[in-house]
């Protein structure tokens, strides 16, 4: 593999690197300078459009095209939501980003707002992250005082205040509807789509909602330029007419059964087998890989047979999994049962359902109750069709629901089952040996909760 | 026209209706079964019932392109060229296990549900569920809660559509119910020390599409397929909502909204929800009875038709009050049989009971100050006969000055309306007659020497007739229960005073009321269920006056 120098967690094991100081020494703020000099903010969105960025908060939606869904001309306020609410198991980029480098963030904010001239920017942070919450609001202090945010940066004509919001603990708050919902002091119900928060989103204004990482790839954009990022990561597929490439580093989140679990940024489309073996030194205790969560429990399981998959935009996909996602890599050795993979799965997308639709709501309550029957010996075989048809039908992808939660919780279910069946069946038929094959209405167990 | 195309049939919608898949499916006779969705609150599109499978018709080549998933019908918009397929396989399919999904943590305790054979879920269940449970939980907790001095919740049998929480918040502007809890634990609660206790609460539970809002006045009190429907209009106020009667062997059991856009949408306010309990007081005047010299005695009502118009006649100068509790008919009787006993008979309008000031919700429900139903009805009847309209004062002074010999004092009136002091100067009359659902100390003042007639008078549901609104809007109604036994309504004596044979039928007098009135002629038609405005006549004439 070649090696690969780390650009957005260059400021990581600088002493200081999170400060203004270490920042500017390493040339940030200086492209911000000159956008705010001589840009337009069209300019801004076309050279971020040219760039290829694909947003990093998990649809990988191109980040340019979501700016121009805006209103031409709209009289403002328009805002900016910086999704710092980074809920997804295995996922720990973000914090990384806030914590080592808010600067990087920061000037990223500054750019996107510039873009899409929002004069105000909400970071919604998880609650659970205390130090990027410390971080952050020092790095917006620092910003404030050297003029990098507030009235006029810069002596420019553009103003911007960044308002530091923390969330409560709800996985539902990153879902970006969810997200303006928390924002405006409500319940985090995802939204119904239309309108699209572009056009309306929060306080009814248009809004834009952006990943940290994003932030921080725009930052990096205009620092190294759209040539030095189109040159990293895997072009768009001539054959697919809408592959709009994946380019750019990425912060690859590698946890689980590795011997060095951690934070890695490489370039998109490193296979899974490269990322484990190069940079997390290989599965735990010399043992295999059973199954590699390629992005975030949500996005679904791959097999120690598919993991030469490359990790771009497009590479999960191919093996059925739900995408990319957050890029969390959590590798499963083959000492663990696929069954207790599906039912921690499990237990969080029910702890997690925000209950608003019927089928998320009870579907994710129902699966895990379920697998807690498999779990205690009285599971029969065809519990396993029950989930696979919940797994098939739960979902915005169907159509029934509103946001993708309930995909994510569907994907871990259809894909275990799908590339594990032989297990759950072995599991079933072992640990049931009078009841795996009875069909009629099984009596509950007494006992059932989702902790 | 707009043309959409629901289960292959075509119809036509207004070109600028903005009309949502389920209601665009309700004109092509197709019903798409709907939880959280309803006319009167926003859209959530969060019970996913009301899934189907919707596409778009090019105008031009007349291809259709389906979108390859299912869409929530309630916030999808039928417009020209759309799509709307209703009963596909995976339409079927999903309805199924949306009930099932709903059905899993529901006690199913539809036999001590007071909901069960109105319920939405039993009914959806019937329609579109699966004939047998795969879910191995056992859910049969059926806890209960109070949410409110009139309502209260049964937790488990909610389903999570949020109607009751919209309502609060989006049409009685309170905002004291919410979720609490998340996924499959949530629920609906309100706030501690915050309980649901608003003028339209009672609403809630006619929106709760289960058994989950339970109103505390009905709870356990009549099975609602014993219920019979009657449409009828509220007589609390001058909103004069429209309501059904939901009543079973001559008793009430409650009273619902009545969808009316004219009037009140789809509400009405807890005053008029609970309001009908005085119909089944035993306080209530059940007889005729009738004080002179002689004594007290009762009358049979077939002796007071002849014998009270004798005593009126011969007391000399009348004045009459016309309740305005009373309908158009009676009204228009009563003036009549007055004018006929003494032709310079003083008819003038009763009371009119007032309350605070009308109070406007956010929603744009408002309740009148204005406690009766048909003043602005009565008025109309009285400008007819004239002179002028006469007030409560005007009859009043005819009193004290003694023009006034016999006074007939119709009120009808479901709570007190006199005291002693204002019954005082009715003392001298020769003759008094006094027609009321409840004895008051006008009913019950001392005759000496003249003649005391009491008169049991009828509520709200017992009449029918035509009352007309603060809005002007004349709206018909049935009676729905019978009086107590004995009773004649008002408009039975009167019709039987002006010697019509017969059953009285209020809609012949209407007719001739119509013939006889312009400002009443529109009353000559059948109205719709939701009236008429009286105005419109007036209205088309000024239109077409200014066209021309």
């Amino acid at each position: 593999m070649q090696p690969f120098q780390p650009v957005l967690l260059e400021a990581v094991g600088i002493p200081d690197g999170h400060g203004l100081a270490s920042y500017r020494s390493r040339g940030g703020y200086a492209p911000l300078e000159h956008v705010l000099r001589d840009k337009k903010p069209a300019d801004v969105i076309e050279t971020v459009k040219a760039s290829g960025l694909r947003g990093r908060g998990g649809a990988g939606f191109p980040t340019g095209l979501k700016w121009t869904f805006l209103p031409k001309d709209h009289p403002g306020p328009i805002y900016l939501c910086v999704n710092a609410d980074e809920s997804e198991p295995g996922t720990f980029n973000n914090r990384i980003l806030m914590e080592d480098d808010p600067h990087q963030v920061l000037e990223g904010i500054v750019l996107s707002a510039f873009a899409t001239r929002a004069s105000t920017a909400y970071i919604y942070l998880r609650y659970e992250y205390p130090r990027s919450w410390h971080r952050l609001q020092g790095a917006i202090d620092e910003a404030y005082a050297a003029g990098l945010l507030g009235r006029r940066i810069l002596g420019s004509d553009f103003s911007l205040d960044v308002h530091l919001h923390r969330g409560a603990a709800a996985y539902i708050c990153g879902e970006e509807t969810g997200l303006i919902e928390s924002l405006e002091g409500k319940r985090a119900w995802p939204r119904i789509k239309p309108p699209f928060p572009a056009i309306e989103g929060l306080f009814r204004k248009p809004t834009v909602v952006n990943n940290i990482e994003t932030m921080a790839c725009v930052a990096q954009i205009f620092r190294r330029g759209v040539e030095w990022f189109r040159s990293i990561g895997v072009p768009a597929d001539p054959a697919n007419p809408r592959d709009p490439g994946s380019y750019g580093p990425k912060l690859y989140c590698l946890s689980g059964h590795v011997e060095r679990p951690g934070c890695y940024e490489a370039p998109l489309g490193i296979t899974a087998r490269q990322l484990i073996d190069h940079h997390g030194g290989g599965v735990w205790k010399g043992r295999k890989a059973k199954a590699v969560i390629p992005g975030g429990i949500s996005m679904g399981l791959m097999t120690e047979a598919e993991l030469d998959t490359p990790l771009d935009f497009a590479g999960p996909g191919k093996v059925g999994c739900l995408g990319l996602g957050t890029a969390a890599v959590v590798v499963i050795d083959d000492a663990t049962s696929i069954v207790d993979v599906l039912h921690n799965s499990a237990r969080f997308f029910a702890h997690e359902s925000c209950g608003q639709c019927t089928p998320c709501r009870e579907g994710t309550s129902w699966s895990l109750r379920i697998l807690e029957r498999i779990r205690a010996g009285k599971g029969r075989l065809a519990d396993l069709d029950l989930l696979l048809e919940m797994g098939n039908t739960m979902g915005m992808m169907p159509g029934s629901t509103i946001c993708g939660l309930a995909d994510g919780a569907a994907w871990p279910m259809k894909n275990a089952i799908k590339k594990f069946r032989g297990e759950f069946e072995d599991y079933i038929r072992r640990t049931n040996p009078s009841g795996w094959m009875v069909t009629d209405p099984v009596p509950a167990l007494q006992i059932v909760g989702a902790h | 026209m707009p043309t959409v195309i629901v289960d292959g049939r075509e119809i036509e919608i207004g070109a600028h209706e903005r009309l949502n898949c389920i209601e665009a499916a309700r004109r092509a006779g197709t019903e798409i079964p709907h939880y959280c969705w309803h006319p009167g609150l926003s859209v959530v599109a969060s019970c996913r019932m009301c899934l189907v499978e919707t596409g778009s018709r090019d105008a031009a080549t007349g291809k259709i392109t389906m979108v390859p998933k299912l869409v929530p019908g309630c916030q999808t918009p039928a417009k020209d060229g759309t799509v709307i397929v209703t009963d596909s396989p995976l339409v079927r399919e999903s309805r199924a296990r949306v009930e099932e999904a709903l059905l899993i943590d529901h006690p199913i305790d539809c036999p001590i549900c007071d909901k069960a054979g109105e319920c939405l879920l039993q009914d959806y269940h019937f329609q579109h569920g699966q004939p047998q449970r795969r879910a191995d939980l056992q859910p049969f907790h059926s806890r209960r809660r109070d949410v409110g001095p009139t309502v209260t919740l049964f937790v488990d049998r909610c389903i999570m559509c949020t109607r009751c929480v919209r309502f609060t918040r989006e049409v009685s502007g309170t905002a004291e119910l919410m979720v609490t809890s998340r996924g499959a634990k949530e629920e609906i609660d309100s706030f501690p020390g915050f309980p649901l206790d608003n003028k339209l609460a009672g609403n809630v539970v006619d929106l709760c599409p289960v058994g989950a809002l339970g109103d505390k006045d009905f709870l356990y009190q009549q099975r609602v397929w014993f219920l019979k429907r009657e449409a009828n209009v509220c007589g609390g106020c001058a909103t004069g909502c429209s309501i059904v009667t939901e009543h079973n062997q001559d008793t009430v059991y409650r009273l619902k909204p009545r969808e009316n856009p004219h009037v009140n949408r789809w509400w009405m306010c807890d005053d008029g929800r609970y309001g009908w309990h005085h119909l089944h007081d035993p306080a209530r005047v059940a007889e005729v009875t009738r004080r002179a010299p002689g004594g007290e005695s009762a009358v049979d009502w077939p002796d007071v038709v002849s014998r009270l118009r004798a005593d009126l006649a011969a007391a000399g100068g009348l004045a009459v009050a016309v309740s305005p509790m009373l309908t158009v008919e009676e009204a228009w009787m009563l003036a009549t049989v007055a004018r006929e006993i003494d032709p310079s008979a003083l008819l003038a309008l009763g009371p009119v009971p007032h309350s605070g000031t009308d109070e406007t919700y956010p929603g744009g429900f408002t309740i009148r100050a204005e406690k009766c139903p048909n003043r602005r009805g009565v008025e109309a009847v009285l400008a007819h006969f004239g002179p002028g309209i006469s007030r409560w004062d005007d009859l009043l002074d005819h009193v004290r000055s003694g023009r006034a010999k016999a006074v007939w004092i119709t009120a009808a009136y479901p709570a007190p309306w006199i005291d002693a002091a204002a019954a005082a100067p009715f003392a001298g009359v020769s003759c008094l007659v006094v027609q009321d659902l409840f004895a008051s100390p006008l009913s019950e003042l001392d005759g000496g020497g003249a003649v005391r007639w009491r008169l049991p008078a009828v509520g709200f549901a017992e009449r029918a007739g035509t009352w007309v609104n603060a809005g002007h809007r004349a709206q018909c109604f049935e009676q729905a229960i019978r009086p107590p036994a004995g009773v004649w309504p008002e408009g039975r004596l009167l019709w039987n005073m002006l010697g019509r044979r017969g059953l009285y039928d209020p809609a012949v007098i209407r007719a001739e009321i119509a013939a006889a009135v312009p400002a009443l002629a529109v009353l000559g038609d059948d109205l719709p269920a939701t009236g008429l405005d009286l105005r419109i006549l007036q209205l088309a004439a000024t239109e077409s006056a200014t066209h021309t």
